[in-house]
């Protein structure tokens, strides 16, 4: 598609100097990309944009009072609250940890350095209800261990680490095998210790990388549920997450409190994949500047 | 000073540095030369400490600084590829050897401004380094290396990414520079060019060893083997001995080669002209050994070549005026005289 296009794009100026019917391949090239924009319009409406609307007036079924209500009921607040904190908690724990990670994975080498590698894919892999049935095995009642996290809110983020731990790792991971050892060395040469070179030439270059990893890591945990639902407990206030709030509204029949904390789910996933993306643009401009 | 001391490197079986001992005058622009893999590198790495010697000893300064971690052996290392800080603005580049040192700001600000003047990027502090060219790169470089005192500055191929005109221009600032300064610097370079035209001294290595230390001078007059010869400058092979090709003469007579060759004591090679190249005052001429078929090449000057009237398939009588190892260079040829300059100009 975009190939077609693209050549659409790069033809139409040039056409009508040189080809002896510059309008009908103009025209051509503007029907497809009218037919192309089309598509994704409608491809993005039914599967995205649509659902979400009628997610949100669904939310409104009680009217601004009833929606805020809904938000606000002590339970759905706290089931959010958890939900955030701990997410949080484990995105911060997934920057360090992943970054970590993929700079044993590309700076080391050691025995079996391939299978550790792959084995960062597998939460991805894995249905997250099947995460959840192994960390119970582990960490749930008659833990083999004697670390009893079932129905703690250490339980979730547990949970929730072990499916976002790809995420910073990842993301990481290909930025630093780019990185010039050089500069590293030239940092040495002038005085400064590891952590100082890290800190001051390798980090500002692994920011970005690590920023969209951690925010990536914090959306995912924010909408998680397969993963949660056995080890979280499901304890309202206390270990309830917001998706697992809203799958009891649904239960009990409560459908405009299911969607209001929805709703709120969706502004907070958007708010952090706009802060991500405004993060990428200012990256990107300072690239621009320097290039 | 800098005293290397019985340096062995191997990397597996690949023996980088074999037994090197070198010592390079306080002051001076040193040049380590070789072909790639002859250690040069290696060489220059175990000096500022960024690779450890399997065996031997690196002093500088009379200071035995072979444990040191690079950060305390008081050097300044410039990369090939710049390495660098492309996050950072020049002055920030610059800066960074000195804040880390906890320096006071206005001490950083006024040392960074003074060598941003001297490496001729004053009015680029703001500047990133992807906003830089290769040689302003490579200044910068300089000058954040530079701004740490360094007792000695090391260089590794520091104009080997730049295109041909800026490496010229940057090498004859990198010695007018160093005239300024007077750090002890060591250069490496495949380029023997470069070399003759910086260094005050040469190393050659070739192979992990040190093939010959001297001035650049010493090197091309009276090279140790026919290895530093071949490295530094072109050669002619004839009869299984290695002349330089301006040391070549050609005569037509062969009575009177014979008997030039007999009283200086060497053998006349009988050659026939194949070619004749014309490059400004000079005149390559391209030679096959008649009984051996063997191709070489002597040079002439354009006086030289005119006198002798040659034409391509003359045949003519070769004696070498001096090969590798005989120092009794008799001045036979005479050299172009003022008149014929202007002839140069065409």
């Amino acid at each position: 598609m975009t190939a077609v296009v693209g050549q659409g794009a790069a033809g139409s100026p040039a056409a009508p100097a040189r080809t002896p019917q510059p309008r009908s391949r103009a025209g051509w090239a503007g029907r497809v990309n009218g037919l192309t924009l089309g598509v994704v319009t409608l491809w993005l409406s039914l599967i995205v944009l649509l659902p979400l609307a009628a997610l949100t007036v669904a939310s409104f079924g009680d009217g601004w009072s009833g929606f805020w209500a809904a938000v606000t009921a002590p339970v759905a607040l706290a089931a959010l609250w958890t939900t955030v904190l701990v997410s949080a908690v484990v995105a911060v724990v997934n920057v360090v940890v992943g970054t970590l990670i993929a700079w044993v994975l590309v700076r080391d080498e050691f025995p079996g350095k391939r299978f550790v590698d792959a084995l960062i894919d597998l939460p991805f892999a894995l249905p997250t209800i099947v995460a959840s049935i192994v960390l119970l095995s582990l960490y749930g009642p008659n833990s083999p261990i004697g670390v009893e996290l079932n129905a703690t809110r250490w339980g979730l983020m547990v949970a929730l680490a072990f499916v976002t731990l790809p995420f910073v790792v990842r993301s990481v991971q290909p930025v630093l095998i780019e990185v010039d050892r050089d500069v590293e060395q030239a940092a040495a040469s002038l005085g400064a210790g590891n952590w100082t070179t890290f800190r001051r030439v390798v980090l500002p270059t692994l920011a970005p990388a690590i920023i969209s990893g951690g925010g990536l890591a914090f959306a995912r945990a924010i909408g998680e549920y397969g993963s949660v639902v056995l080890i979280g407990g499901n304890i309202p206030r206390e270990t309830q997450v917001a998706s697992q709030y809203i799958q009891q509204q649904i239960e009990i029949d409560r459908p405009v409190n299911a969607a209001a904390v929805s709703v709120a789910l969706l502004v907070i996933s958007f708010v952090t994949l706009l802060v991500l993306r405004w993060i990428a643009a200012r990256g990107q401009e300072r690239e621009e500047r320097a290039a | 000073m800098i005293t290397v001391a019985a340096a062995h490197k191997s990397y597996g079986t690949f023996k980088a540095l074999d037994d090197v001992s070198l010592e390079i005058p306080s002051g001076s622009l040193t040049a380590l030369l070789g072909p790639s893999g002859s250690g040069k590198s290696t060489l220059l790495r175990a000096i500022a400490g960024l690779e450890d010697l399997d065996a031997g000893t690196v002093m500088i300064a009379g200071q035995d600084v072979t444990r040191l971690p690079p950060q305390r052996r008081g050097i300044g290392f410039v990369f090939q590829h710049y390495a660098a800080f492309k996050h950072m603005s020049v002055r920030d580049n610059v800066a960074f050897g000195l804040s880390i040192r906890k320096r006071p700001r206005a001490e950083i600000a006024t040392r960074v401004d003074e060598l941003l003047d001297v490496v001729g990027l004053a009015g680029f502090q703001h500047r990133y380094p992807a906003q830089l060219s290769g040689g302003q790169r490579q200044r910068m470089a300089l000058a954040r290396a530079l701004a740490v005192d360094p007792q000695v500055l090391l260089l590794d191929e520091p104009f080997g990414a730049l295109d041909a005109k800026v490496r010229d221009d940057l090498r004859r600032w990198l010695r007018r520079l160093h005239d300024e300064v007077h750090v002890t610097t060591v250069l490496v370079t495949h380029d023997q060019e470069e070399a003759l035209d910086v260094a005050d001294q040469i190393a050659v290595l070739n192979e992990g060893r040190i093939e010959q230390f001297g001035s650049p001078e010493e090197l091309y007059e009276r090279p140790a083997n026919p290895f530093v010869m071949s490295f530094l400058g072109s050669v002619s092979r004839l009869n299984g001995e290695i002349a330089r090709p301006h040391d070549l003469r050609l005569i037509r007579s062969r009575q009177q080669a014979e008997a030039e060759a007999s009283s200086a004591g060497v053998r006349v090679t009988d050659a026939t002209v194949e070619r004749l190249v014309r490059l400004g005052f000079e005149v390559r001429v391209e030679l096959r050994h008649t009984s051996t078929g063997e191709p070489f090449f002597a040079q002439l000057t354009r006086t030289e070549a005119t006198a002798l009237d040659l034409q391509v398939g003359d045949r003519v009588w070769v004696r070498p005026t001096r090969t590798l190892g005989s120092d009794q260079a008799a001045p036979v040829r005479a050299l172009p005289t003022e008149e014929e300059f202007p002839a140069l100009a065409v």
